[in-house]
């Protein structure tokens, strides 16, 4: 895109004039070093140690142990990522379309059934796709067999991109709201079709809206822990699961640091190759 | 922006409306002729810190007596209740200090281990005038042998439950949770330590083996069942077992009396290879910063009437003699909760065990949800 | 909104919608379960006005959780600004991996060190406790801060770099400029970050257990039930949240509605 270079003047603008953007950092990175860095550095004391508190590189050998669930937690959460994204999309595009009362109403009713309890809502969800459940007596009333839906990968999926949906929808909504009608309607009549539109202008002038809804969904979504060991039955094994469960006790808590200390470098390999992308995404088509 | 803004307020003041109109209320006092023990008000303006399991006490719901407010009445003293949901998240956080509590309820083996580091501080419990109460057969039990510092609260056996409308013939042994026929219809516990009981039981082993092969066992068995099993499970027992999803459980014997309520096609056996029995005590932490107060409360608890309360809301098994006595008692002589002596099934306690056999079978418990 | 776009949101619409509809409907359950519908009732609903820790722990979630989103939002704004305004590519790297530290790590592990952290603080001041409010409220802010950096963010990078210039060359100051131009422009950003802070915050119930001391909300009650079972009143609180979030939406905006729907049917 053209504008690259304004942007980067804009950058420069607002580094020189507002006495430095570190001067407008200073709260946050306090509040950072103290409530974020500080605890990592403990839960990597805990995973470099054992109980009596003596260096240890134990739990590090332990790790293979966990090789299958850590690759079943980074598949699962990638495919409800995507799974998220392909339907977010068009529903934020609807939206962004709708008048500014329209779109916040539906940002609000979007975001409400995350405020009720997680709990609840998965046993509602697993009321509802039970062996027994209301879809299956459907079914069976209507003279169906019944589907095995609740205990599969499917379910785990479902259960997932219907909890992290609307972190997507949310910064999708306020990106594509933002462009310009005017540009769509030039690039029609410059001869454009529908697809070419989408893919040449909406596309790449969301890239920062999929980026942070892509982090806000997937990161989270790899250490998912009770949905999945609610609707998955015996076949799916996320880490999240298991962490939480070693943490709990204080005799393994030594081996659920080391597993979390591990979980993040992986993601936090996978944002930086994500940042790389969005970096140089100011014009470029990325995905 | 500020539409957003103005509609949170709203609701916020809508809640609070709510919060003050709850206060009115209808549940029943305690009438102070019933009580045994000395309550003065000598303590009051203190606080006491109490931390109990969820829904662990009568708390005035559904026309019961509201255990806490009454003592508050009684004695001046601000209770302060909050909750856990199991053993380790509450060891963890006593463990760490950023907090203190006056009275905790941990399990057997959670007290064995507390006691062991110097966590509790000691109560002269037959000096507290209602401990009279308390069934022999319960006092001194092997974590606290020499009654220095717990009062039995609240007991428990696991056994099977399971449905009698998909099940064909009652079973009576733990194998029935092995069998094929009921492939895709069994849960089991999902966390190691309950899990690997069963498998133990089903092989005749001690549960708190030291010896690592009979583990290695027990963890062939479990991963041999795995094929057969619908999932692992905890608190979603409760909504699979009444709504007829799954056929076969092993969960509390208490808790069944109240899945029944809800599906009559439940039954519950306890098998003869024998179950794991609990203990939940009432203990004061050494952080404790209310010592008398935490007594009070103590005796408080062991009074008829509030153990009476208690053990209607609870629904297990009661260790308060005045309580198994009362006819006005609805668990009064049950057949689950109290099972006569020819029907008493062999139990075992957890005990606490070394960290080393724990991180060994927590490997194993991976290896078996892997397999 | 165009038809296919009207279907494909009822859809969405309906799918979201259903757990909470099982959910109202259980909360008429006359017994105790969740799972078998036994009759109905309103007695869930009558335990719930009495029931006086369930209030509480209802009124603390609501305060702490617009406590949080109002800190986090204004915390995390200015870091969004400070963060898109960085030169040093490497730090702006490092602090945006940092922000989403609390994102990737399990809940508990941020309970667990948090605890941990305000223990050692605890032990310092020789205080035997050191939880409560205070505590919740930081670990609440700590997790939601990521997610009002990333609604910001995009909003920044999109904005038109000519207007702050233009603004600037008008004569206004840096810091007009800032509030007159950029901030409306990213406002949308900032709502989407705000409640989203407000929704992580008012269900939290893995951190909120290590860092709560004796400050009980509403997720912690619940989830603090399940050794026993969750009952139909905590169905009960969670549907009042939801009819009356519902009926402000529909009363405050049914104007707007209204109109809205004229105009499109003038358009089609």
């Amino acid at each position: 895109m053209s504008n690259t270079k304004t942007k980067k003047g804009f950058e420069r603008n607002l580094k020189k004039n507002s006495m430095g953007a570190t001067f407008l950092n200073i709260p946050y990175i306090l509040w950072a070093a103290i409530f974020i860095i500080v605890p990592m550095f403990i839960v990597a004391y805990y995973a470099f140690t054992n109980n009596a508190g003596e260096f240890t590189l134990d739990n590090f050998n332990k790790l293979s142990l966990y090789r299958d669930s850590i690759i079943d937690s980074f598949v699962y959460a990638l495919v409800a990522t995507v799974v998220t994204l392909v339907l977010a999309y068009p529903f934020s595009y609807f939206v962004a379309r709708s008048s500014e009362t329209v779109q916040k109403i539906i940002m609000m009713l979007v975001m409400l059934p995350m405020w009720m309890n997680l709990l609840i809502m998965t046993y509602s969800i697993m009321n509802i796709i039970e062996t027994n459940g209301i879809i299956n007596s459907l079914l069976v009333s209507m003279g169906f067999d019944k589907l095995k839906i609740i205990n599969t990968p499917g379910a785990v999926i479902f259960g997932m991109v219907y909890n992290y949906f609307p972190y997507m929808v949310l910064p999708l909504v306020s990106v594509l709201s933002k462009i310009d009608d005017s540009l769509l309607e030039a690039s029609a009549d410059l001869g454009s079709n529908a697809a070419s539109r989408f893919w040449r202008v909406i596309l790449p002038l969301s890239v920062p809206g999929v980026i942070s809804g892509f982090t806000m969904v997937f990161v989270p979504s790899v250490s998912t822990f009770y949905i999945s060991q609610k609707l998955g039955g015996t076949n799916v094994n996320m880490i999240g699961d298991s962490i939480e469960a070693l943490v709990k006790s204080v005799n393994t808590i030594h081996l659920g640091a080391m597993l979390s200390l591990v979980l993040m470098v992986v993601i936090l390999i996978c944002i930086m190759v994500m940042n790389r992308f969005s970096d140089d995404s100011d014009g470029g088509i990325v995905l | 922006m500020e539409k957003f803004v103005s509609m949170l307020l709203a609701a916020i003041m809508l809640f609070s409306a709510l919060c003050l109109f709850s206060c009115g209320d209808a549940t029943p006092e305690i009438d102070p002729s019933l009580l045994e023990g000395e309550y003065t008000k000598d303590l009051e303006g203190t606080v006491l810190k109490v931390y109990n399991w969820g829904e662990y006490i009568s708390d005035g719901k559904e026309g019961s007596l509201d255990v806490n407010k009454a003592f508050e009445e009684l004695t001046g003293i601000d209770v302060v209740y909050s909750n856990y949901d199991d053993n380790e998240s509450m060891y963890s956080e006593l463990a760490a200090g950023a907090t203190y509590y006056d009275i905790i309820i941990p399990s057997d083996y959670m007290v064995e281990r507390l006691i062991r580091e110097g966590m509790l501080k000691t109560v002269d419990v037959k000096s507290l005038s209602n401990y009279k109460y308390i069934d022999e057969q319960y006092k001194g039990l092997y974590f606290d042998p020499d009654e220095q510092y717990s009062i039995p609260y609240n007991l428990g056996m696991v056994g099977l439950i399971y449905n009698t409308a998909m099940v064909e013939e009652a079973p009576t042994s733990w194998s029935v949770m092995w069998d094929e026929k009921y492939s895709g219809q069994i849960l089991m516990f999902n966390n190691p330590r309950d899990a690997f009981a069963i498998a133990q039981l089903r092989l005749g082993q001690d549960l708190n083996t030291l010896d690592k092969s009979d583990w290695d066992e027990a963890a062939e068995l479990l991963k041999e069942q795995k094929g057969v099993l619908q999932s692992y499970v905890m608190d979603e027992v409760f909504n699979k077992m009444e709504g007829s999803n799954a056929a076969i459980a092993p969960y509390y014997a208490g808790d069944f009396l109240s899945m029944y309520e809800n599906n009559p096609d439940l039954a519950f056996v306890y098998p003869e290879e024998g179950v794991n029995i609990f203990c939940d005590s009432v203990c004061i932490p050494a952080s404790c910063q209310n010592y008398e107060a935490a007594k009070l409360y103590m005796n408080f608890l062991m009074e008829p009437v509030v153990a009476l309360a208690n053990a209607e809301k609870l629904g297990y098994l009661c260790p308060n003699t005045s309580v198994v006595n009362n006819d006005e008692y609805s668990y009064k002589d049950n057949e689950i909760l109290y099972p006569s002596e020819e029907n008493m099934p062999k139990t075992q306690w957890f005990h606490d065990l070394d960290a080393e056999i724990v991180e060994y079978y927590e490997e194993l418990w991976v290896g078996v949800k892997n397999s | 909104m165009s038809k296919t776009g009207k279907i494909y949101t009822a859809i969405v619409f309906v799918i979201m919608y259903l757990p909470l509809l099982v959910m109202v409907f259980f909360s008429f359950n006359e017994g105790n379960s969740t799972a078998n519908f036994t009759g109905f009732s309103l007695k869930w609903y009558k335990e719930l006005i009495e029931d006086e820790a369930a209030m509480n722990a209802l009124k603390n979630t609501l305060v702490l959780a617009l406590l949080n989103s109002i800190i986090a939002t204004l915390l995390g704004t200015v870091a969004a600004v400070g963060i898109f305004g960085m030169k040093n590519k490497w730090f702006k790297t490092g602090i945006m991996s940092v922000t989403n530290i609390p994102m990737m790590n399990p809940e508990i592990v941020t309970g667990v060190s948090l605890m941990l952290l305000f223990a050692f603080v605890g032990r310092l001041m020789n205080s035997p406790e050191s939880l409560g409010f205070g505590t919740m409220l930081i670990a609440h802010v700590t997790f939601s801060l990521p997610y009002v950096v990333l609604n910001v963010l995009p909003k920044l990078q999109q904005t038109d770099p000519h207007l702050a210039e233009a603004a600037q060359d008008l004569g206004s100051t840096p810091a007009q400029a800032f509030f007159k131009v950029v901030l409306p422009s990213i406002s949308s950003g900032i709502l989407s970050g705000a409640l989203m802070a407000f929704t992580l915050s008012i269900d939290d119930f893995v951190i909120s257990h290590y860092v709560s001391g004796g400050f009980t909300t509403l997720p912690l009650l619940i989830y603090n039930m399940t050794k026993k079972r969750v009952t139909p009143e905590m169905y009960a609180v969670c549907t009042c949240i939801f009819l009356s979030v519902l009926v402000l939406l529909l009363v405050m905006n049914i104007s707007q509605i209204k109109q809205t729907k004229k105009q499109k049917k003038s358009d089609n």
